[in-house]
């Protein structure tokens, strides 16, 4: 009997130990939440903000179990990861209708790919409400970078505004949350430095067309989070002085880009977006909304260290420690200043900016190209770059010496597999009117547009032309893109999420082996939620007709 | 409800906005008020405008507005409805116009209507918010009443008929809640001048207003 028993639980642990088939249960609810010492109701997964971190192992069969329990519709998308259509989690696409109040729908896909990813919502404004978390999926073979101590940073933006409401505000009075506008004291300021000429052709300038230089972020007020503690909850990771650390930064916010920068500590870069990349010491990060980053930090002394990730805007800052012990802080540094959009970002610098590829010029809206002969560099101070206020939306004020990271740094570890050259273009012009809170692709809101159709296994290339002055961090789903970033082709970085600068345009490539409508658009959420998304449909060629196999 | 499209699972967008003030000049209380709602989705909107003025509890001027929006270029917005005046006498007016964001950030609306006595008139609106400080905002704002022909029950004469023009001053408290002060002057232009100053008034009237601004 005993020795039936035995064999039954060791038939049983066998079972379990060789079938790499996780089964996991999310709860969906609203549900409270203290964040920064205050109680809140917020949207939850299994009762936390952000939602708990997945640990996957590639080659994994998984069931995930996402069950309900708000009065709206839900649903979960599972970010960057590879799998068929109807697994994608977006309402709408491939049959897939959500998850009606008080229903369980079960996802199941195998995981094909490793690295660092996340999940998050996507009904609604929901992610901003706090429906996200990570998900790390360990390689087969183990991870080729070994690190002592390995750390997931989620950084987000907490609102206690209903997320609906900060739509229906911005639909209303678009600069509401702006408190950086150019003032009375600002124009006076101004005469006193660059001249009453040169501040006066500058106003008109932006005023002609209806656009405000100081429009980095739509929305502010939000207190930032690493991990769902915020500055002075203060999030630490410990180690020993020596130790590598990895830290697995996830921007799982609604509208923030963040600036990252742990001072003292040269951060090695090397995963984005879940991929392998050649190794980049850097000094610091700009992390586009959705983005991942992996980074390897190496502490070399008992004290200390501050993870600075301020926003954009420099509306504020998520902080966290790396630290020898728990209670320990580091040295906070303030925050660097603001920077002012120029006409460079309009890409109006000399059209320097506007390197497009038989694109069609006309009808860019709000651009009267007739006042470009009035634009001197007006309220450029000076030529040294680190003297001067931050101008344009790249400068983040990084001091002179060190290093930010940037995506011609990126080089994909393993050799691409389909190397071959793009048969066709599509221009995907990213539009809006700031005034309406209106945004578009090419032209359209979601609702006017037809899908994008791409025939399985074609190669195509993408370039994105970004008519506005806000950056957009574009993202297709079901696939990666590689950046045409300046590498050679077997070395193209994968990307899921591609930042584009305002008036700036950029080039990815794109195999289509992925069939199933893929949502596309971009990752800011109040956007997506005003029209700029596109449903992209890869079909299937005839029966019996095989696409070319990819190259080298 | 289309669940495919984003912008459609949210409810339509709707926005109230209203301003009210009081004055005191020469022992008489005056009271204005003025109203915008709208709701509806970036396209399509209906919108309700109200403006009126009491003054010692008499109220002599009162419209209500109804109109269909339409947005016809990106700055630009077509409105068609109807107006509804209960003082200084019950009249129905047919009116269009056009509403938007001219260059340098002038919100503008112009209009022109006709009344169920015949009459034509246009009116046209342009004010611009300079911000002081990122709190205190100073509106510079012009508004000018046009008749084809006389219009006596309006005390207005043909042609540029009204004035009235003013700076506001607000502080956003919040941005939905905001104390003013206006400096309004408002003057009767020619023949209307004329017909006010026979029926009694001043061709022109300068106020120093307080009032309260607020929106949901």
């Amino acid at each position: 009997m005993i020795l039936i028993r035995a064999i039954l639980a060791l038939l049983l642990l066998g079972y379990c130990g060789t079938a790499l088939a996780g089964d996991y249960t999310l709860v969906v609810a609203r549900s409270p939440v203290t964040v920064d010492g205050n109680g809140h109701t917020a949207l939850t997964i299994n009762g936390q903000l952000p939602g708990p971190t997945l640990r996957f192992t590639e080659g994994e069969d998984v069931t995930l179990h996402v069950k309900n329990t708000l009065d709206e519709l839900t649903s979960i998308h599972w970010h960057g990861f590879i799998l068929p259509g109807d697994m994608d989690g977006v309402p709408g696409f491939n049959g897939f209708s959500g998850i009606a109040p008080g229903k369980t729908f079960t996802y199941h896909f195998t995981v094909k790919q490793s690295g660092t990813y996340w999940y998050h919502s996507h009904a609604g404004t929901q992610e901003q409400g706090g429906l996200y978390g990570s998900i790390i999926v360990t390689p087969k073979g183990g991870d080729i970078v070994k690190s002592d101590r390995d750390y997931i940073a989620v950084l987000s933006d907490f609102t206690a505004a209903n997320p609906d409401r900060i739509l229906t505000n911005l639909k209303a009075d678009p600069g509401t949350y702006n408190f950086h506008k150019r003032t009375m004291v600002d124009f006076f300021r101004d005469i006193a430095r660059d001249g009453l000429g040169n501040t006066l052709r500058d106003r008109l300038a932006w005023g002609a067309m209806r656009m405000d230089p100081t429009d980095l972020a739509d929305v502010s007020g939000y207190t930032f989070l690493i991990n769902g503690k915020s500055a002075d909850d203060n999030w630490t990771g410990l180690f020993k002085a020596g130790e590598k650390v990895r830290l697995r930064l996830v921007n799982a916010s609604s509208m923030t880009y963040f600036d990252v920068r742990i001072p003292g500590l040269k951060m090695i870069v090397i995963q984005a977006d879940g991929r392998n990349v050649m190794p980049v010491p850097v000094d610091e990060l700009r992390i586009a909304v959705a983005e991942t980053y992996d980074v390897i930090v190496v502490p070399a002394q008992e004290k200390a260290y501050t993870i600075m990730a301020e926003s954009m805007d420099r509306s504020g800052y998520a902080r966290g420690t790396l630290a020898p012990h728990d209670g320990m802080t580091g040295e906070i540094p303030p925050l660097r200043p603001r920077t002012l959009l120029t006409m460079a970002d309009m890409g109006m610098e000399g059209m320097a900016g506007m390197s497009i590829a038989g694109a069609d010029m006309g009808g860019m809206p709000g651009m009267d190209m007739s006042h470009m002969d009035h634009m001197g560099h007006t309220t450029m101070s000076g030529d040294a770059k680190d003297e001067g206020p931050p101008r344009g939306w790249v400068d983040a004020s990084t001091p002179a010496g060190l290093r930010a990271l940037s995506y011609a740094d990126l080089k994909s570890l393993t050799p691409q597999k389909d190397t071959r050259a793009p048969s066709r273009e599509i221009i995907v012009r990213l539009g809006g009117t700031m005034e309406r809170y209106i945004w578009t692709i090419n032209g359209k809101s979601y609702a006017d547009a037809e899908p994008i159709q791409l025939s399985y296994g074609e190669r195509v290339k993408l370039t994105f032309v970004n008519e506005t002055m806000m950056a957009h961090p574009m993202h297709l789903h079901g696939m990666f893109v590689q950046l045409l970033n300046g590498q050679p082709a077997e070395r193209l970085p994968d990307k899921h999420v591609v930042n584009v600068p305002p008036g700036q345009s950029y080039s990815v490539l794109l195999t289509a082996d992925a069939p199933g409508e893929w949502a596309f658009h971009c990752h800011l959420l109040y956007h997506m939620e005003s029209g700029m998304m596109r449903k992209v449909v890869v079909a299937r060629l005839a029966a019996g007709v095989t696409a070319p196999k990819a190259g080298g | 409800m289309d669940m495919e499209d984003p912008a459609m699972s949210m409810p339509p967008f709707h926005m109230v906005r209203v301003e009210g003030d009081w004055a005191h000049k020469d022992g008489v209380d005056l009271a204005s008020w003025e109203v915008e709602a709208s709701i509806g989705r970036d396209v399509n909107k209906f919108v309700l405008k109200s403006e009126g003025e009491v003054s010692d509890g008499v109220t002599h001027e009162a419209e209500v507005w109804g109109l269909y929006n339409r947005e016809i270029a990106e700055f630009w917005d077509l409105q068609a409805g109807l107006r509804q005046d209960f003082a200084p006498v019950d009249t129905t007016f047919a009116v269009i116009g056009v509403e938007g964001l001219a260059p340098q950030f002038i919100e503008t609306a112009a209009y022109a209507f006709v009344s169920h006595r015949g009459d034509v008139g246009a009116r046209i609106e342009q004010s611009i918010d300079l911000p002081v400080t990122q709190r205190l905002i100073a509106t510079p704002h012009l508004k000018a009443d046009f008749w084809a022909r006389d219009v006596p029950e309006y005390d207005a004469g043909a042609g540029l008929a009204m004035i009235e023009t003013g700076l506001q001053l607000r502080y956003e408290i919040t941005r939905k809640f905001a104390p003013y002060v206006d400096l309004n002057y408002q003057r009767g232009i020619g023949e209307t001048a004329g017909r006010l100053r026979a029926s009694g008034e001043d061709a022109g009237e300068l106020t120093f207003r307080i009032g309260l601004r607020i929106w949901i």
